[in-house]
């Protein structure tokens, strides 16, 4: 059985396909799902990818979270499926509540396109249980708004409850306590600024997106 | 410009000569009104009648088996093979960007993005050579941050990676940067599109932005022309086009759902001189007529002249020409991608463009036509130009004065001087978007998987691509510069395992009003036709931006090609112009005979000593070099020894041999330990057609034999590895030095502060 994985695709997403063909090579099936829509279908977990939703107008994912799709995104997620936010993904998931903070505008002040070192602060999240904490992962990086911030309370509960989920080994952009990745209470919803679907071919420099992609499609089946 | 425009006629004001306005009115067998010669003065202008330039460009060769579409069309497109289609075109944007460097650059990228995707193509990679005054000059600096930021926030947004280009810093661009952009597109072969207005009775969709008074710039002295009242007049400000990436990435998800679903007979971009261009162009290349309804074009204004809406450049707009039955299915796909779409026109059999005073309801009846005008006068009779050429005065004097007599004090620091990296630049890019980037920006030439657009299946194969150009080569002498240039490109694309395919160009020169100019733009293409002869390399389109100057100042010739090429199997990344500890370091290919020529002429290093343009440029033996190349693809790819026998490979061109070593030093943190470079002439000597191996220990005797067999030049010139960069006998430095050279280069100097000068 291969799992389902919903790729949401807002006008001015861009790396829906990239999700898709890094989904289908590890046995999953990619079903682009636009953002008009009002259902998931038969998704087993769903990605939001990366790009510009909206052109990023007004700010990155302020308006997607209007989108007809994130009504059903939203309780999916509520209902405890996988659901993984990618770079303009996560900035989607944050506007949309279904994670805390906030990304602002890189430390520098320029986009910034290159390879991170990661490092897997905790595993138990939809998208690091196939790794062990520890690992480090060279994962490409690819934005302006990456550097994410929160509320000193919230910074407080994400690292007392082990949220988390990965690190940069060397922070590029400024985010607090070098949080690259977060993941919400249920640790079904997970957001990074990270592209795995990036890294999942020797040719193009990494394959360490594999094991992030492969628990995304192991947790889809687990909630399926 | 002496006298008043006022006092002129209109045609003068409006750019056109008086022999120019004698043949519109021959043409139309009248005199033209003022709506009539505006839209003659768009398109017989320079930028888009290529009038100056069209009588050499024909010399360039442009044949050959693969070539689907030569020059002419939106892009030149390739059968690339596995049922695949590449669409590649290359532009300049130098003007806009000289004054508006964000926007300048930014509707750069958004133009040559609507070449490709008009045809079909899904845009899949940019690749920009960015040429700015010196780094030392606060303006150049604010120049090259606008513009590279514009890149960056144009072509991210829209969502096509950008994977290599060049970055050059030099006097010559200090007042005239010049901003060349290329894309390359991929389409299933059986969906290429031409921009056709065929079949009487179709319509005229335009889709995207609304039509706005940006960008008609040149036009705007029809206001002192007296065309309007004064209110109207006031109005008129100048205004800069600008860039919505955000409505262009719709519009290309929108056009490409319409040409997939077999929806449009034709399309076409909207770019210089605006609708005008776009139906004049479709009307005369369907051999149709086309009657425009001006008022039903959407406007971002109002009181809007005609004139105004047939030749304003508002971006991000595209026209398409429907069957009347298919236009509901186009309006639900524009409706969906939440892009703007209006029946402006309509396809007739009459050869006449009329642009009617009507929004297309009430046709053909009451309306008033403003305008009616031969379609194909507009699109294919501008004048064609033979100006005057001659030799600069002073040619013989610098051949006669030779950089190679200079001496060189201290190898090493001029070395150092030549070291930047142009991350700074293009980090700045997503250059990873689509999953093809296999050999990232930084290297000889960008390698990108190709994946059938269609199916998505992976061909095992790969496109790879590189832009080059070298104004100091072409300073010297640009015929042989410009051959040069083409040796470079076929070398950049041998370094990463391919074959050239075929070749663009970007012509960026002076005033052709200059003899001198028009001689370099001559021999140039000369060079051209030369080199791409010997190599059997098709030339499929190109772009000439003229009037690059200052003060009365020329740049230095700068003719840009882009060459893509093809790796036939991928097996693995090509290892990239780097050093791996212990690795033998061989030099292949050789100088050329000093007869007649000067070694370090046109150089870097001779432009660092303030001897710039002199000397004789060395005649390349193309025979000798497609040796070279074919040597160098085919060890990196593994086909003439084991794939991983070559573990680095960088070209040798710009800053010499020496370069070269510091570069792989540099990107690798290995040292190397060098002999056998005579002297400062062979360490900073460009010719090109060479390149440096690095070679595990272990394949040495291989590679040396199938070099030996083929007949190539080969020089042991040293060793991989240590702390240290030695060349016997000219400069030794600390590995340290040149790595902390190379990479804050650009930061110190960009990150210090910009002035707008």
């Amino acid at each position: 059985m291969s799992a389902n994985v919903a790729v949401v695709r807002f006008p001015g997403t861009n790396c829906e396909f990239d999700v898709a063909e890094a989904v289908t090579a590890l046995g999953g099936e990619p079903t682009i799902v636009f953002h008009d829509e009002v259902s998931l279908g038969s998704a087993d977990s769903v990605v939001i990818a990366g790009g510009f939703a909206h052109g990023d107008y007004l700010r990155p994912g302020a308006i997607a979270r209007f989108s007809p799709i994130m009504e059903a995104v939203s309780r999916f997620a509520l209902e405890g499926g996988a659901v993984i936010g990618i770079c303009n993904g996560f900035q989607v998931l944050c506007e949309s509540h279904l994670l805390p903070g906030a990304l602002q505008k890189n430390a520098g002040l320029r986009f910034k396109c290159g390879t991170a070192r990661l490092r897997v602060e905790s595993n138990r999240s939809a998208l690091t249980e196939q790794c062990d904490v520890g690992d480090e992962l060279d994962i490409p990086i690819n934005h302006f708004e990456g550097n994410y911030t929160c509320s000193e309370e919230t910074l407080a509960e994400l690292r007392d409850n082990d949220r988390i989920v990965l690190r940069y080994v060397e922070n590029p952009n400024g985010s607090v306590d070098d949080i690259a990745g977060i993941c919400n209470e249920g640790r079904n919803v997970v957001g990074l600024m990270p592209h795995p679907e990036r890294a999942c071919n020797p040719l193009l420099g990494s394959n360490d997106g594999v094991p992030l992609m492969r628990s995304l499609l192991e947790s889809a089946l687990a909630s399926a | 410009m002496s006298s008043d425009v006022t006092d002129q006629p209109t045609h003068r004001a409006l750019g056109l000569t008086d022999d120019e306005y004698e043949d519109i009115r021959t043409t139309l067998g009248r005199d033209p009104n003022h709506l009539e010669l505006a839209m003659y003065s768009v398109m017989w202008s320079e930028h888009c009648s290529y009038k100056s330039s069209r009588v050499h460009l024909r010399r360039l060769p442009s044949e050959g088996d693969h070539v689907l579409v030569g020059p002419g069309e939106g892009a030149g497109v390739l059968d690339v093979g596995d049922g695949i289609a590449a669409a590649i075109r290359i532009e300049s944007h130098n003007h806009p960007s000289a004054i508006e460097p964000y926007q300048g650059a930014a509707t750069g990228v958004g133009g040559i993005l609507r070449d490709i995707f008009s045809m079909g193509a899904r845009p899949i990679a940019v690749m920009d050579p960015l040429r700015f005054g010196p780094l030392d000059d606060p303006r150049s600096r604010w120049v090259a941050e606008g513009v590279v930021a514009g890149v960056s926030g144009y072509g991210n947004s829209v969502g096509v990676p950008t994977v290599g280009g060049e970055t050059v810093f030099d006097p010559t661009y200090a007042e005239n940067p010049l901003v060349n952009v290329l894309c390359l597109g991929l389409m299933p072969a059986e969906r290429l599109v031409l921009g056709r207005a065929e079949g009487p009775g179709n319509l005229a969709v335009l889709l995207g932005s609304a039509t706005g008074r940006d960008g008609i710039g040149g036009v705007s002295v029809l206001a002192s022309a007296g065309f309007s009242d004064a209110e109207a007049d006031a109005d008129k400000r100048p205004s800069v086009q600008v860039g919505d990436p955000f409505e262009e990435k719709r519009l290309i998800e929108a056009c490409l759902e319409l040409l997939e679903g077999d929806l449009a007979v034709g399309v076409q971009d909207l770019g210089g001189a605006g609708i005008t261009c776009a139906t004049a162009e479709t009307a005369a290349k369907g051999g149709s007529g086309m009657d425009v309804f001006v008022r039903a074009i959407p406007t971002r204004e109002p009181h809007m002249e005609p004139f105004e809406v047939m030749t304003s450049e508002s971006q991000e707009r595209m026209l398409a020409i429907v069957e009347p039955e298919r236009l509901d299915e186009v309006l639900a796909i524009a409706a969906r991608w939440e892009i703007r779409a209006t029946v402006v026109g309509r396809v007739t059999d009459t050869g006449q463009l009329r642009v009617i005073d009507s929004d297309g309801t009430d046709v053909g009846e009451v309306a008033e036509v403003l305008a009616d005008v031969p379609a194909r006068s507009l699109e294919d009779e501008a004048p064609l130009y033979h100006r005057e050429m001659a030799v600069p005065a002073d040619f013989d004097a610098r051949r006669a004065d030779s950089p190679d007599a200079l001496a060189c004090e201290d190898a090493g620091a001029d070395l150092l001087e030549m070291l930047a990296d142009t991350s700074w630049v293009w980090s700045q890019y997503d250059h990873m978007l689509f999953l093809n980037t296999v050999t990232p920006p930084g290297a000889d030439a960008a390698v990108l998987r190709l994946k059938h657009p269609g199916t998505g299946e992976d061909t095992s194969r790969a496109l790879a691509m590189s832009t080059d150009g070298n104004h100091l080569w072409c300073a010297v002498d640009p015929r042989r510069g410009a051959a040069m240039t083409v040796v470079e490109s076929v070398m950049n694309l041998a370094t990463v395992g391919a074959r050239p395919l075929a070749m663009v160009n970007c012509l960026n020169f002076g005033n052709p009003e200059h003899p001198e100019v028009m001689w370099q733009l001559s021999e140039a293409v000369d060079g051209f036709t030369e080199a791409l002869d010997a190599f059997g390399v098709p030339c499929v389109g190109g772009n000439v931006s003229l009037y690059n100057e200052s003060r009365g100042s020329d740049i230095d010739p700068t003719p840009v090609i882009g060459m893509l090429g093809m790796v036939d199997r991928l097996v693995a990344r090509p290892p990239g112009p780097t050093l791996v500890e212990g690795g033998r370091l061989v030099l292949v290919g050789a100088l050329p005979g000093t007869d007649g020529g000067d070694l370090l002429a046109g150089s870097r290093w001779a432009a660092q000593q303030g001897s710039r343009g002199t000397g004789n440029l060395c005649e390349p033996d193309f025979g000798a070099l497609e040796v070279v190349a074919a040597a160098v693809r085919d060890l990196v790819g593994g086909q003439a020894v084991p794939a991983g026998a070559i573990v680095g490979v960088h070209d040798v061109a710009e800053g010499g041999v020496g370069l070269a070593l510091a570069e792989m030093v540099a990107r690798s943190g290995e040292g190397a330990t060098i002999a056998r470079i005579e002297d400062h002439r062979a360490l900073f000597a460009e010719s090109p057609g060479r390149a440096v191996l690095c070679v595990d220990p272990e394949h040495l005797s291989e590679v040396l034999a199938v070099l030996e067999e083929r007949g190539v030049p080969t020089q042991r010139i040293g060793v991989a590895g240590g702390d240290r960069l030695s060349v016997k006998g000219l400069f030794d430095l600390e590995v340290a030095q040149v790595t902390s050279r190379w990479s804050s280069a650009l930061p110190d100097a960009l990150d210090r502060g910009t002035t707008q000068g």
